[in-house]
């Protein structure tokens, strides 16, 4: 199979009612990742973008961005989902051998609307959304369940949030970069037992995109330090309803993750990555993913968070950008975190550069309490 | 070269988009629905092949891609597997206000759980493992609220 590499990256910054339309963000970083990339929009002939009408508050809103995207007289197509889904499409088509260079763009504006309504809208409304349920009260199920079944503790997941709030620090681009203590965790406001605000990421707006090209393009429109390889990838679902599934277990995930490494020749994974960018769009979920992705046994995330694996300075960096907790874009975050990649692995990420890195995870989920996943290997 | 975008003042339209929907519930969650109302009695169904008993009932099992034909009749019994206590008010979504308890509940003679309310007991008090029954609303109306939610048992 030809190799697909990532040959440009944009992102905005992420802030709260971001003055720009969607439209305009899309201008902004498209425009940004083709010249990260050294390249001109009529080098590009597929466009994939990755957006939610829901949030958008628009039908087929891909339609109203197509021009930002400059699909303008070409072709766009949508994921509505995450970003590292978007991408897996992207790569897709360009392996269809039916597309060349690709732009792969999100955003998200979640701040012009309301979470709680939205997320709502996700469960079936023959059942579970007359019960009012949403993304933070689901998760706030989830965290329950994975404390029960390990013995955790609501302190060891407040590291998390202090973890990658001092990681934010680092990221001029983060919402919410923060100096704070597991007791300042603690005492935030209750949202959800057993998660209070400072578990919870704050939705975000921003806008990410990547330019992708197969391994011939690739080499003849970039140079060798810009270009980062897609290594591996793999993604699964579990059962949409919560009650079907052990809202503890990260079976679909652990399927994605050993689809990725085997496609990417990893045997160790603790060992052979150097950064991982994971989905915390609330604290908890920062161990039980890092489990899933096999960093460590099922039940130790917090126990490995505590010796300081995942810090900055730790055997695997996890979430060095601040993660989703420092600022949540909601669709954008995997692509997000694919940039991010991208940027550690050219050498480019400034204040938040871990150090040397040849290989890198992304991890991105779609549904109610990471139901499907999607992992990338990234590489030099 | 964009300096002209620092003085503008950007302005903010309100909207609200409100869509009617007509939703058909299906076979097998009418069949479910309609003995929650009519006999308030709660259901469950059962895959042939590997014996998983779905409630709320399925049309098709997850893992065996079969249809579940076999209905059987639950005590309306469970276990508290896991639970929130919601803080946070939001009218137009919560038919309760905060703070509630959510709770998914392993329901004896099934295999699933099933996401409800519980009440009749202070919040602080709801415990993982905690035995509990289904209420029935007085009135209803062929939906999940025909279950008005789950207390302790006994």
């Amino acid at each position: 199979m030809e190799k697909v590499a990532i040959i440009g990256v944009a992102q905005s910054k992420y802030e709260q009612n971001k003055p720009e339309t969607f439209a305009e963000m899309v201008y902004d970083v498209t425009r940004r990742a083709l010249e990260d990339a050294g390249i001109t929009k009529d080098e590009v002939d597929n466009v994939v973008s990755v957006s939610s009408d829901f949030w958008d508050g628009r039908t087929i809103s891909s339609m109203a961005i197509q021009d930002s995207a400059c699909a303008y007289g070409k072709d766009i197509t949508t994921v509505e989902g995450d970003g590292t889904f978007g991408c897996l499409y992207g790569m897709m088509r360009i392996l269809s051998g039916s597309f060349g260079v690709t732009i792969v763009v999100a955003h998200h504006k979640g701040t012009e609307s309301n979470m709680n309504g939205i997320t709502n809208c996700a469960f079936d409304p023959l059942v579970e959304r007359k019960l009012g349920i949403d993304a933070v009260s689901s998760a706030a199920l989830q965290a329950r369940r994975y404390m029960n079944k390990y013995a955790l503790k609501e302190e060891q997941f407040a590291l998390v949030s202090v973890k990658n709030h001092g990681n934010a620090m680092r990221n001029p681009l983060a919402l919410f970069p923060m100096e704070i203590t597991v007791e300042d965790v603690m005492n935030s406001r209750r949202i959800a037992d057993p998660l209070k605000l400072l578990d919870c990421s704050p939705v975000t707006d921003g806008a990410a995109a990547l330019v992708l090209a197969a391994e011939r393009q690739a080499k003849k429109l970039s140079t060798r330090k810009k270009r980062v390889w897609l290594l591996g990838v793999g993604h699964c679902s579990d059962a949409y309803r919560l009650g079907d599934r052990d809202l503890a277990d990260t079976r679909a995930l652990k399927a994605a993750a050993k689809r990725a490494y085997s496609m990417a020749g990893i045997v160790d994974p603790l060992r052979e990555i150097d950064v991982a960018e994971v989905y915390d769009a609330f604290s908890y979920m920062e161990p039980l993913w890092l489990e899933g992705l096999g960093f460590c046994d099922d039940g130790k995330g917090c126990e490995y968070l505590e010796r300081g694996y995942f810090h900055f300075d730790g055997r695997l960096p996890v979430n060095p950008s601040g993660g989703r907790l420092s600022a949540n874009p909601v669709q954008v975050a995997g692509l997000a975190e694919l940039a991010e990649c991208v940027l550690q692995i050219r050498g480019e990420a400034g204040d938040r550069q871990v150090g040397e890195v040849n290989v890198a995870l992304a991890h991105g989920i779609n549904g109610m309490c990471g139901q499907s996943h999607c992992v990338w290997i990234l590489g030099r | 070269m964009s300096d002209w975008k620092k003085d503008v003042e950007v302005l903010v339209h309100q909207g609200k988009i409100s869509v009617p929907y007509s939703w058909t519930v299906g076979s097998t969650l009418s069949r479910w629905y309609c003995e929650l109302r009519d006999n308030g009695k709660i259901w469950a169904n059962r895959c042939p092949g590997c014996g998983t008993v779905f409630v709320p009932p399925k049309a098709k099992c997850i893992h065996c891609y079969l249809e579940p034909h076999d209905w059987v009749e639950l005590p309306g019994t469970g276990t508290v597997e896991t639970y929130t206590v919601v803080r946070y008010e939001e009218p137009k979504l919560h038919p309760r206000k905060a703070p509630f308890v959510y709770g998914l509940i392993k329901m004896d003679g099934a295999d699933t759980c099933l996401l409800h309310f519980i009440d009749e007991i202070e919040p602080e008090k709801v415990k993982v493992g905690m035995r509990v029954e289904a209420v029935l609303a007085e009135e209803r109306e062929g939906n999940i609220l025909d279950i008005k939610h789950f207390r302790p048992l006994g």
